[in-house]
């Protein structure tokens, strides 16, 4: 008997501007895909452009992004503006890196759903994305 | 009480002091056969009791804190060390006199009693006049070198006015458009008496043609600059991602750089081959060494091949490490980098002059080390990897600030971290004798695997057929991040303490302020950028570019044209397009 088997949820990870520190993007990417998820990971210095365009192209549910140069308050809502644009309203959006806690209420009312900062545990990340990820 | 004992009892010999068998009438566990032969009166050579090799390869008692002790490069530590680690080392052979070949304990004769090491800050932020404030107030403080970091456009290579800059303008450092930015960033301090680090590696050779220009504005010349300029495009690859363009047009930027200093700069420090950054990106510390060395020979290899003469060239190569939290593995990373380094320079590329064999080294504390939970406790790892470094013999040294985790240091934050170095250098006496840590059973033995570790590397890179296709096949960054991904679980498992983190957690809001960049920054610093371009001899700016476009084009070394153009205030993004034009641009496989 045929069964429709439960798509997996698909996972982007970005990292949108121009710094190189992506050991924290590999090491979300990692745990992702180690917790059954698809994932894409989308490399270097992106624009918030070409982490849409990805995220569509992918069909993606989550769209993480890593930024460690500070340019979060001018990267982040503009990858949330250009995900709404294009019709994906709701894809969850996650940042980690370099955030500082006064930033965080500005991204949240730009509409992300949660900042993980340095020292957050990977399980922490999975879970929060289970919880949240609007199923099919 | 068995027998063996029993033997060691009787009357001390006057050479056995306490410590040793002990003079207590309970005769300890275990006793040196050379104690057993003195007490019955025979002359013998220092040995060792093979009970207590045993000891060291197995757990001390049932009853051990950990099912296994490790470093935090995840590299298993016995319980005790023994001479039976050090059998094969050989004094004359393995370390030396401090300053003489291999240089294990030092490069210098005097080390920290003749001089200390530098301590360089470094430091970038916002503006050229906010940077240039802060290196007057850190020189004012007894800070001793320059040490600039540029903000990711410059690094990038683009201007601040660029979209792709927008929101990052100061953010990560200086902002550094042109040679009016450079003449604001070193305006007041003279070139001739400081010297000055610039960390940059694809745009090096711009940065360096800035700085020579604002230095004989100040009627300096070339060859009364002295400094470093990080240069290391290899580790970009391989682990830090500033890359601009491919690596082999990279590599001829940076042969240029030596050639034409050798000759013009000759107090310049061409390249600081750093493993910094590849340890920052998660490798351990057998990997931070191993790569670092490895980019390092390639460079040499590089200059050979473009013509220049080991020895002329050599000499002004410098490396930059890190310094972690677990301070034996890193002080043994360093005296083996030195070793390794002078072996591989005499003996593998035939260079005579001993200044060709000796590792100089900066140091920067681990930033990744750092939390942002109770940030206060950084000051505390950060004095123990600068104590590391110290034991390690660096020639320069970088402290964190305790906010580091959190944003870019705030003043007082970076007084405290300066302070810490100077506490160190002139409170706790570790700087009065060389290598302390010398002849110690344990770091000798590390100081070896360590040695050993680097070299079934080096093997692993030659069967990839060297640096470069080992990038190109993503060998590097897949080993650094397995490395990362590995460590980050024994963070979350416990079986590495982070204090703060994993444990000792204190739920109290955080309470340190931290520096913030206005957006004005950026607005301003647009502003600076456009009447630079709207100033300047527009047909010597269009006459500079074109020559430059046809000297990468060819063969010629492309500083002279560079330093015409950045005198021509040719802006750092024009002069990366034309180089973009010529040399085409990086891209790397997303490998995690």
């Amino acid at each position: 008997m045929w069964e429709p088997q439960e798509r997996k949820v698909r996972v982007l990870v970005g990292k949108p501007g121009l710094d190189g520190h992506d050991r924290g993007a590999k090491v979300v990417a990692r745990a992702y895909r180690d917790a059954g998820m698809e994932v894409i990971y989308t490399g270097l210095h992106q624009t918030p452009e070409q982490i849409v365009e990805a995220a569509l192209q992918e069909d993606v549910d989550v769209v993480a992004l890593s930024i460690l140069s500070g340019a979060h308050n001018t990267l982040v809502p503009k990858v949330v503006d250009l995900l709404r644009r294009r019709g994906m309203d709701d894809v969850l959006v996650l940042v980690g890196g370099i955030i500082p806690e006064e930033d965080v209420p500005g991204l949240t009312a730009a509409g992300v759903a949660g900042c993980f900062g340095p020292g957050t545990r990977t399980d922490d990340i999975i879970t929060f994305t289970r919880t949240k990820v609007r199923r099919l | 009480m068995n027998d063996e004992s029993a033997k060691c009892r009787p009357e001390p010999s006057p050479t056995r002091g306490p410590g040793n068998c002990g003079p207590s009438k309970d005769a300890p566990a275990n006793c040196a056969p050379s104690e057993r032969a003195q007490a019955a009166g025979r002359a013998v050579a220092p040995s060792f009791d093979p009970a207590a090799i045993q000891l060291a390869d197995r757990p001390t008692s049932g009853k051990e804190r950990r099912e296994r002790f490790v470093t935090v490069s995840d590299r298993p530590i016995k319980a005790l060390y023994t001479p039976a680690d050090v059998a094969d080392l050989d004094y004359a052979r393995d370390l030396g006199t401090p300053g003489e070949f291999p240089f294990t304990r030092g490069i210098h004769e005097s080390m920290y009693r003749g001089r200390l090491w530098t301590m360089r800050q470094f430091s970038g932020f916002g503006s050229a006049e906010d940077t240039n404030a802060r290196y007057k107030y850190l020189l004012a403080n007894g800070q001793t070198g320059l040490s600039v970091a540029f903000h990711m456009p410059t690094i990038m290579g683009y201007d601040s006015d660029h979209p792709r800059s927008d929101g990052e303008v100061g953010k990560l450092g200086v902002a550094i458009d042109s040679l009016a930015d450079m003449e604001v960033l070193f305006d007041g301090i003279p070139l001739d008496k400081v010297s000055t680090s610039m960390t940059t590696n694809a745009p090096a050779s711009i940065l360096l043609c800035m700085y020579i220009a604002v230095a004989e504005k100040q009627g300096v010349r070339p060859d009364q600059v002295s400094g470093t300029i990080q240069n290391d495009i290899l580790k970009e690859y391989i682990a830090q991602k500033s890359y601009i363009f491919p690596p082999r047009p990279s590599m001829r930027l940076i042969t240029d750089i030596f050639a034409y200093a050798a000759k013009h700069v000759p107090r310049w420090n061409t390249i600081s081959i750093s493993g910094y950054h590849i340890r920052e990106a998660g490798s351990t510390a057998v990997q931070e060494l191993a790569f670092t060395l490895a980019d390092g020979m390639e460079y040499i290899r590089a200059g050979i091949a473009a013509g220049l003469d080991v020895d002329e060239f050599a000499p002004r190569l410098s490396f930059f490490f890190n310094a972690h939290n677990d301070l034996f593995e890193e002080v043994a990373k360093y005296r083996a980098a030195r070793r390794i380094w002078a072996r591989v320079m005499r003996d593998q590329f035939g260079a005579k002059d001993p200044r060709s064999w000796m590792l100089r080294f900066h140091t920067q504390t681990a930033g990744c080390s750092l939390t942002s939970q109770q940030p206060e406790n950084n000051i505390a790892r950060t004095t123990v990897q600068a104590l590391a470094a110290i034991l390690g013999g660096t020639q320069s040294l970088h402290t964190n600030s305790m906010d580091e985790a959190l944003a870019l240091p705030s003043q007082k934050a970076a007084t405290i971290a300066l302070r810490t170095q100077q506490i160190l250098a002139e409170e706790s006496g570790v700087a009065n004798t060389i290598d302390p840590l010398a002849g110690s059973y344990f770091v000798e033995a590390l100081t070896d695997e360590m040695e050993r570790g680097a070299r079934d590397y080096f093997d692993q890179i030659e069967a990839l057929g060297g640096v470069i296709p080992a990038i190109e096949k993503g060998f590097f960054q897949r080993e650094i991040a397995d490395a990362a991904y590995r460590y980050q679980r024994q963070v979350q498992s416990g079986e590495q303490t982070i204090v703060g983190v994993n444990k000792f957690i204190s739920g109290e809001p955080l309470t340190i302020p931290i520096l913030k960049i206005e957006p004005e920054v950026q607005r301003r610093q647009i502003e600076r950028t456009r009447r630079v371009r709207a100033t300047r001899d527009q047909a010597e700016w269009a006459a500079s570019l074109a020559v430059l476009k046809r000297a990468g084009e060819g063969t010629d070394n492309v500083m002279p044209h560079l330093l015409r153009a950045v005198k021509a205030y040719a802006t750092l993004g024009e002069i990366c397009d034309v180089m973009r034009e010529v040399f085409g641009v990086y891209r790397e496989p997303a490998i995690y």
